[in-house]
């Protein structure tokens, strides 16, 4: 994160319809050098749709991004060229080797010959996969693939990287490791915009961008996020019958919001006095109140409330 | 364009054959059988059927016809017996395919209705045997009326087509024409490189949609142009692998002579090779599914080469509408050239217009094909 050096990623009002369908809307992004940037939002928010149209995958139907200075409607093969991408799908070939699909990568972006076969040691390292070189990927595990595919997108060491959630369907342990190679690989300069849907691993991001239906709604370190103004205070409610309480809280005034989280509730409440009138407002509807206690917002409240206020501001907006 | 892109590019495919030995078998065995299937269904022919013939009549007109049988190539030792018992008897010891009978009145009531009945009395035991011997029968027969046919017509002042015929129909199923085996086998190779060629390349961009490896693929600066050669050159070699087998066979099974340049028909059969393999990758790149891509390149190509690349229908004897459109069909000037080559021995300049007519197509294809991919998901 170098205070002069250009940005590696500049969207402006980046937009892509399908059809009369709005996939990404009007989108606002900047990616310092170096960044780590966590791309979150739920399902078919255009977390792929963002991602493939910085890749020069797909034309921006408005709007204008750049990636390591080209332009990615006018010089999407410049791009390429200083890119490296996996896409949501494993998209390696099953039926080659590791090796073989490393050699294949290697030609393509023509790594220079006297470096590929450090390069190509390099990668297999990487991913842990010493010993077997020789196997047909198909045969390998989820994590092995996911290491692989990264080692087979950074073998023309591009400044810039796509990850289009790497680690979905991927065991704690091996999401872990990638996260170490992610960050291994932003100490040596390179800038990662990565997509995720697990809340933990956003915090291992320098910043995060949070995308709902199309529309960048947050922007912010994982603390600057976790900061941001709920509109009131968050409490923890536990060793309750966790559906009965969430229905009851949901029509108490003064509740903002009610989610679960695991066995307990995390509840928004406009203020303090809401939150003393809770137990007996429980005991009214015959649940039995637990105990209730305020808490810091986790990174998935913040997201959790963003995305809810933003729909509840469409409907205000469209009624 | 990068050699070495393109080095990975094709590399990277012979790895994916060689890794599919179903594909490859198919690939390569195909092309065997159909040439045994299809040649052997026509050499059958040539093997001379045991013939014989009673002439009844004993005129000029009915000597004319057996003269006729015996100069024929299909039938070997052709008898010519004189009595109803010989012919019971060659019929019971089988000497003979069939009997061909002529009657005793055959010139005098083909002069005057201008139709002659000829009797045939065949073996049945071996009916495949039997059904071509039949066909052979009524071509000689037909070839023979023909001439017949336009002296009589000559002699009554009449135009030769509203005369009637004889009995027998010239109806050979695979080789209308009556044309030699060696005439029908240089076009079975056409065909089949066809066939298989399209095949080939259908599935090549397709499966690479199918298994999700284009998205990937197209993040690269790899080009266009990488792609579709990268995607052709090893299917170019199984190509000619398929061809070099099919006119080998062709040579030294079937027998069909060969009198012409090698060089020649090694490059007309490369240029035919780039026509069907483009023709297969185009295809596979506008129809993404693997499916999808291999039927229509049967369908397209099928029924055109068969029907229409005069490999047994003859194209001079097509309406001219149907020959107009044959002239669309690059497989006809591929069974031009090679009928040339193999049985007239004819020159580049002798066949400059198919093998001018041959790379235009080969050239049109490419060029269409270089454009037709496009490295986006739009
Ligand atoms: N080619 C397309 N044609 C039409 N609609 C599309 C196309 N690609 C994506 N969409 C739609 O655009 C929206 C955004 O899709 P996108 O794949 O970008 O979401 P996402 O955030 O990556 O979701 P996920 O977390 O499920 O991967 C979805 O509603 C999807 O159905
Ligand atoms: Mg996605």
């Amino acid at each position: 994160m170098t205070g002069n050096a250009p940005p590696a990623v500049v969207a402006e009002g980046l937009t892509k319809r399908f059809g009369a369908f709005t996939a990404v809307d009007g989108l606002d992004l900047t990616i310092a050098t170096g960044e780590v940037v966590g791309f979150i939002g739920p399902n078919g928010a255009g977390k792929s749709t963002t991602i493939r149209m910085l890749c020069g995958l797909l034309r921006p139907s408005a709007g204008r991004a750049s990636v390591a200075g080209f332009d990615v409607g006018r010089q999407p093969e410049a791009v390429r060229a200083h890119i490296g991408y996996m896409s949501q799908k494993f998209s390696l070939y099953g039926d080659l080797t590791c090796r073989e699909n490393l050699r294949f990568f290697g030609g393509i972006y023509r790594v220079p010959r006297p470096v590929m076969e450090e390069r190509i040691r390099f990668a297999i390292a990487m991913a842990g996969l010493e010993g077997r070189e020789d196997r047909l990927v198909s045969t390998l595990a989820g994590g092995w693939k996911q290491r692989l595919a990264l080692g087979c997108a950074i073998l023309h060491r591009p400044p810039v990287l796509f990850l289009d959630e790497p680690t979905s369907g991927v065991e704690p342990e091996a999401r872990r490791r990638f996260w170490d190679l992610i960050h291994t690989l932003a100490a040596g300069g390179v800038t990662i915009l990565v997509s995720t849907h697990y809340m933990d691993e956003a915090e291992y991001c320098n910043r995060i961008a949070l995308i709902d239906a199309g529309r960048l709604v947050a922007m912010g370190s994982p603390g600057e996020l976790r900061g941001l103004d709920l509109g009131g205070a968050l409490f923890e409610l536990g060793g309750v019958a966790a559906g009965a309480a969430l229905a009851a809280l949901r029509e108490m005034p003064g509740v903002i919001e009610a989610a679960i989280f695991g066995d307990r509730l995390h509840v928004l409440v406009r203020d303090a006095a809401t939150a003393e009138r809770m137990g007996p407002f429980l005991k009214r509807r015959a649940v039995e109140p637990g105990a209730l206690r305020p808490i810091a917002p986790s990174l998935e409240d913040v997201f959790v409330r963003l995305v809810a206020r933003r729909s509840e501001e469409e409907e205000g907006g469209g009624a | 364009m990068s050699p070495r892109r393109l080095f990975a590019m094709a590399f990277k495919e012979m790895l994916q054959i060689w890794r599919d030995p179903h594909s490859l078998a198919i690939a390569l065995l195909m092309p065997m059988m159909q040439m045994v299937l299809l040649g052997y269904g026509i050499s059958l022919d040539i093997r001379g059927v045991p013939l014989c013939i009673y002439d009844q009549e004993r005129s000029q007109t009915s000597r004319a016809l057996v003269q006729r049988f015996v100069a024929s190539d299909w039938f070997t030792g052709v008898r010519v017996l004189d009595s109803d018992r010989a012919v019971r008897e060659v019929m019971d010891n089988g000497d003979c395919a069939g009997v061909v009978t002529i009657p005793v009145d055959f010139s005098r009531v083909f002069t005057t209705t201008g139709s002659g009945p000829v009797q045939a009395v065949f073996d049945a035991t071996d009916s495949n045997t039997t059904n071509i011997a039949i066909g052979y029968a009524q071509g000689v027969v037909a070839l023979t009326t023909a001439d017949f046919e336009m002296r009589w017509a000559q002699a009554h002042g009449l135009l030769p087509r509203t005369v009637g015929a004889v009995d027998f129909q010239p109806r050979v199923w695979f080789n209308e024409g009556l044309e030699s085996s060696y005439f029908i086998i240089p076009g079975v190779v056409a065909v089949i490189l066809a066939l298989v060629g399209a095949q080939l390349t259908s599935l090549t961009i397709s499966r690479e949609w199918e298994r999700g490896t284009m998205e990937q693929l197209i993040s690269t600066p790899v080009t266009a142009l990488e792609v579709m050669l990268g995607k052709i050159v090893p299917y170019f070699l199984i190509g000619l692998f398929d061809a070099i087998f099919c006119l080998l066979a062709a040579i030294f099974w079937f027998h069909v002579p060969f009198r012409g340049s090698i060089v020649l028909l090694a490059l007309t059969t490369a240029l035919f090779t780039v026509v069907v393999l483009g023709i297969g990758y185009l295809l596979s790149v506008r129809i993404r599914s693997q499916l999808g891509a291999s039927q229509i390149a049967l369908i397209l190509t099928l029924l055109p080469t068969t029907m229409l690349s005069g490999y047994t229908f003859p194209i001079d004897q097509m309406p001219a509408p149907i020959r107009a459109v044959s002239l669309l069909v690059y497989a006809r000037y591929y069974v031009t050239i090679l009928r040339a080559v193999f049985l007239k021995g004819s020159s580049a300049l002798d066949l400059l217009g198919p093998i001018l007519a041959l790379a235009l197509y080969a050239l049109a294809i490419v060029w269409i094909a270089a454009r037709a991919f496009r490295k986006s998901l739009d």
